[in-house]
């Protein structure tokens, strides 16, 4: 494979972004196209790289590592597994149909837009390579920057106090874990012969061994600044201002992408950098979850705007994702993978449904609706399907995320207790009272108000955006096995590591040999 | 003793910088018609000392010179470039400056250049009475200009302020060096950690380095001995305190690293944990209270306590990570602070009213490029990456918790959040609100070449902070 491949799909959208920022101010057509163009070059190379990745491998795959920092070992050091790629052709994916999206809603200041819209890419897909800490809080951090300004410029009537409230809540969380990533090269130093490094794969032999009272608080950490990005019940509050107020290319990106940086950074880097203290604290992370699920699905039940409900179901779709990674087994951790991929194509598809609309009527109200499917058959079709695929109807890729998770919760040793499975297994239902009676609400019935009567149906260039998002949504659905196939073999060394973990030497933790570690035990 | 060759070199930059201050003077007096020529020999002036201070860059440590009372190596010739990039920095603004006294006096130039030379010596100083001699130079020049602005009160009230208080704290300093010379016989700073150290400390020596480490707090502007910054720095010309902030803090931490170098402080530990106290409540005191400042000016001197506070952490470190972490921080400091007092001299009147958050609403529409530096430099400040103010924050801390300060590391985040919230109150103002109150920044191609300059550096050193440690290596 082409050695600098990654490299080549991190930079493009970063060279976009500085071509159209060179670009003539007034040259709306020409700054949108250009943007769209480097999107799709983004997309083409990582539907390349989908293709020749190796999925029977589980380690890391087209490496690439050159000295950054040479005095504090800090390196450009990056790769991925199955996990990553199909989160990196997620958000390559996704890009150019937000452009798309936005390609006649966003007219002021485009060209700081379409530039601030690939820096936000460059950032994420940083995010999901990086194989160094140091590294992956830059990404993490640089990300926040552009998805700022999009929310405050672009952004609806609380735009301000939404983007202040995204970005200190999530700076909040992540300079803990970059306090965490600091102690964590310092204690690589302080081990015999070691010196200071930030390299993850070097940090997965070392970190395991931290005495527990220290793990407990890098774990959290960690853990406290993913579960602020995911976000996990309570730390959920940014989420529906943020969602709400950001213009429709804008939530798309921040529903389908951002948020899966903090269940990715779970997966990459809170179980097997701490598996100990995973152990100890994942009967409370699944637990959340599923509060996660079912509030967020009891809130979206009662929101009187579209645009919120759908930011509320994030919640608890994403609850899923937790309880997945958490049950700590292979059909749960593919069940979060696939279910991030979901989440991104349907609460995507919810997003630039709802935007259609809101161009057409300047609302969001559902009140203010009723009896759409008259006048736009097309628009009504497409959302069906979306929200269907989003309740988890089996055929839509939604069920097979959602089954898969169940599942693995069901079976899995740690959680120990089939309550977690039922509980959850709730919020299904829950999303399809909250969707399907929404959907009522606004397609059937009587078509009073004077304005849906003569409201336009979908044209060729919205049609044009949601169709790509409703094959991948029947693709998935029906045979989920090309996705799910490229990420088996990472997320089986990974939970294959954490067995280990718990089987091998506790030396290292200072645990007797031979203990077996249960959940939720006490040391 | 004649003076050799080689110890000309090595205070090569020095006697340029004090040289040229020397012909500005006579050049104002003696051509009082072209206003252009002082700020051109200074500008001049800097460059060439940045040129004469390249060669040592990559040298030993320290090498005395003068019999001991001059060092020079990586450690001096890195801060010479720290001073000669703020100095730069603050003339090229100075140019542009609304001030009406400014831009045409004569005086001015020279008072940078004495100050400039001033915080030369400091860093470069070999004993205690070298470094306080340099401290007094550029204290009395900061205090002269910090009333220049003559015709407002304000600056006049910053000069009385700054020269009292700075007075008082100037003799905490020498009777710090008087006790410290009463006890170990010596003023010199070769071998000071061995005399300091011993296991039979009387208690004399240990008040004559706290006096030291006050007076040093108080050049820092740290807190408790603080009370002088908001109000100095708000009242002194613009450019001024773009000046003062930046390398006059720079030259009061080559202080502490001289004298409290990790060597030193190892042995001191109460010392060590007073100044990591002083670190912390610094951080927490400068960062809330800038929180609730309506004067731009004012919410970056109460960040400047704040910033003292980051960079004191890297000091009580006492490891290389932190020494360097300093140096490094000095200089990204060094251009985004000046850069964002820069700012400030673009946008106010010239009618001497303090600059409030209100007025800066809507400048993305009004002047997009103010606009844009102004927002590297608030997300540099508040350490947002690929900003090197970020790198600068990451390497102190790096530094506080090896040496096992993880509190006060953990206490610096948690306040970098809450400098996140007013740094982006500015941000927030020129972006996202869309009322085009007053008019563009036009005519000040100098100022804007600055801060251009500056903001560059700081991405450039974000995303490539090798540059910089490559530099830094040969400093200690």
């Amino acid at each position: 494979m082409e050695p600098h491949i990654l490299s080549l799909i991190l930079f493009t959208p970063l060279a976009g972004a500085l071509v159209v920022a060179l670009l003539r101010r007034d040259a709306s057509r020409l700054i949108k196209t250009v943007g769209l163009l480097f999107s799709l070059a983004a997309l083409g190379l990582s539907v390349w790289l989908f293709l020749q990745f190796d999925g029977t491998r589980g380690d890391m795959q087209c490496v690439e590592i050159i000295p950054w920092i040479p005095a504090l070992n800090i390196s450009y050091h990056i790769g991925i597994d199955g996990i990553s790629l199909l989160l990196i052709v997620l958000t390559t994916f996704l890009t150019p149909i937000a452009l798309l999206a936005s390609w006649e809603s966003v007219s002021v200041r485009l060209r700081g837009y379409v530039a601030l819209m690939l820096l936000l890419e460059a950032g994420t897909l940083g995010v999901f390579m990086a194989l160094d800490l140091f590294l992956f809080y830059v990404f993490w951090e640089f990300m926040l920057i552009p998805m700022y300004f999009i929310i405050g410029i672009w952004g609806g009537q609380e735009r301000i106090y939404a983007a202040i409230k995204f970005f200190l809540y999530t700076m909040a969380g992540s300079l803990l874990m970059l306090v965490a990533i600091i102690w964590l090269g310092s204690y690589a130093a302080s081990l015999p012969g070691g010196t200071f490094t930030t390299d993850l794969l070097r940090l997965y032999a070392i970190a395991p061994g931290i005495p527990m009272g220290i793990q407990i608080w890098m774990f959290l950490a960690f853990t406290l600044s993913f579960a602020i990005k995911v976000p996990i019940f309570p730390l959920h509050t940014w989420l529906p201002d943020a969602h709400v107020q950001a213009p429709t290319a804008g939530s798309v990106i921040l529903a389908g992408v951002l948020l899966k940086m903090g269940t990715y950074g779970l997966i990459r880097f809170c179980l097997p950098l701490f598996p100990f203290a995973t152990f100890r604290f994942l009967p409370y992370l699944a637990g959340l979850g599923i509060v996660g699920i079912i509030y967020g699905a009891l809130v979206s039940m009662v929101q009187p705007d579209i645009k919120k409900l759908v930011a509320y179901s994030s919640v608890s779709h994403l609850g899923f994702v937790v309880l997945g990674i958490f049950a700590l087994t292979e059909e749960g951790m593919q069940g979060s993978v696939i279910q991030m991929i979901n989440h991104g194509l349907s609460t995507g598809g919810l997003f630039l449904l709802v935007g259609m609309i809101y161009d057409r009527r300047h609302t969001r109200l559902i009140k203010d609706f009723g009896g759409l499917a008259k006048p736009m058959p097309v628009y009504a079709a497409f959302f069906m399907i979306v929200v269907l695929s989003s309740i988890g109807l089996p055929g839509l890729n939604g069920f097979v995320g959602e089954f898969l998770i169940l599942l693995g919760s069901f079976r899995s040793p740690f959680l120990d207790s089939p309550w977690y499975a039922i509980a959850a297994s709730s919020g299904v239902i829950l999303a399809a009272i909250y969707l399907l009676w929404s959907y009522q609400r606004i397609f059937f019935g009587k078509n009073e108000h004077p304005d849906n009567q003569t409201l336009a149906d979908l044209n060729l260039r919205e049609i044009a955006v949601l169709v790509p998002v409703v094959f991948f949504i029947v693709w998935i659905g029906v045979y989920p096995g090309t996705f799910l196939g490229k990420s088996a073999a990472s997320t089986k060394q990974l939970i294959h590591r954490i067995e280990e973990t718990r089987r091998g030497s506790y030396a290292g933790a200072g645990l007797a040999p031979g203990h077996e570690v249960r959940p939720g035990e006490r040391r | 003793m004649n003076p050799s060759m080689r110890e000309l070199t090595a205070i090569a930059p020095l006697i340029v910088v004090a040289g040229t201050a020397l012909v500005v003077v006579l050049v104002d007096a003696l051509w009082k018609t072209n206003r252009n020529l002082s700020p051109a020999l200074t500008l001049a002036g800097l460059v060439a000392a940045i040129a004469f201070s390249f060669p040592a860059l990559g040298d030993a440590p320290a090498t005395a010179a003068f019999g001991g009372m001059v060092r020079t190596g990586g450690f001096t010739s890195f801060f010479t470039l720290v001073f000669c990039v703020s100095g730069l920095l603050s003339v090229l603004l100075s140019i542009s400056s609304v001030e009406e006294m400014i831009p045409v006096q004569g005086e001015y130039y020279a008072l940078t250049l004495f100050a400039v030379s001033g915080m030369m010596l400091m860093a470069a100083a070999g004993d205690l009475v070298v470094f306080f001699l340099g401290l007094e130079l550029m204290s009395i020049s900061f205090y002269i200009l910090a009333g220049f602005a003559r015709g407002r009160m304000t600056s006049n009230e910053a000069a009385l302020k700054y020269f009292l208080l700075g007075a008082f704290a100037t003799g905490f300093l020498l009777y710090g060096i008087a006790l410290v010379y009463g006890t170990t016989g010596s003023t010199s700073l070769a071998g000071f950690p061995l005399r300091t150290g011993g296991l039979q400390q009387p208690l004399l020596l240990l008040a004559g380095l706290a006096l030291l480490m006050i007076g040093l707090m108080f050049k820092v502007g740290a807190v408790p001995f603080h009370m002088w910054v908001p109000d100095v720095y708000e009242g002194a010309p613009t450019t001024v305190s773009a000046f003062m902030s930046t390398g006059g803090k720079a030259a009061a931490f080559a202080g502490f690293l001289l004298i409290f170098t990790p060597a030193v402080l190892l042995t001191q530990p109460a010392l060590r944990d007073v100044l990591a106290v002083v670190a912390a409540t610094s951080m927490v005191a400068g960062n809330i209270v800038a929180v609730s400042q309506s004067s731009v000016k004012r919410m970056l001197a109460y960040s400047s306590i704040a910033h003292a506070g980051y960079i004191l952490s890297g000091v009580v470190a006492a490891n290389p990570a932190g020494s360097n972490g300093v140096l490094f921080y000095l200089m990204t400091y060094t251009m985004m602070n000046a850069g964002a007092f820069g700012v400030i001299s673009l946008l106010e009147k010239p009618d001497g009213s303090m600059l409030t958050f209100d007025e800066c609403a809507g400048l993305s529409r009004r002047s997009p490029l103010v606009a844009a530096l102004t927002a590297i430099f608030m997300f540099s400040l508040a350490g947002v990456p690929p900003f090197a103010g970020f790198f600068g924050k990451y390497y102190v801390f790096a530094g506080a918790v090896e040496a096992h300060f993880t509190w006060l590391a953990i206490v610096g985040v948690l306040m970098s959040v809450v400098s996140a919230y007013y740094y982006l109150r500015l941000v927030v103002l020129m972006y996202f609100n869309d009322q085009p109150a007053g008019s563009p920044v036009t005519g000040r191609p100098l100022g804007l070449a600055a801060l251009i300059i500056a903001a560059v550096a700081l991405i450039g050193f974000g995303v490539f902070p090798s540059v910089l440690l490559g530099l830094t290596a040969h400093c200690f």
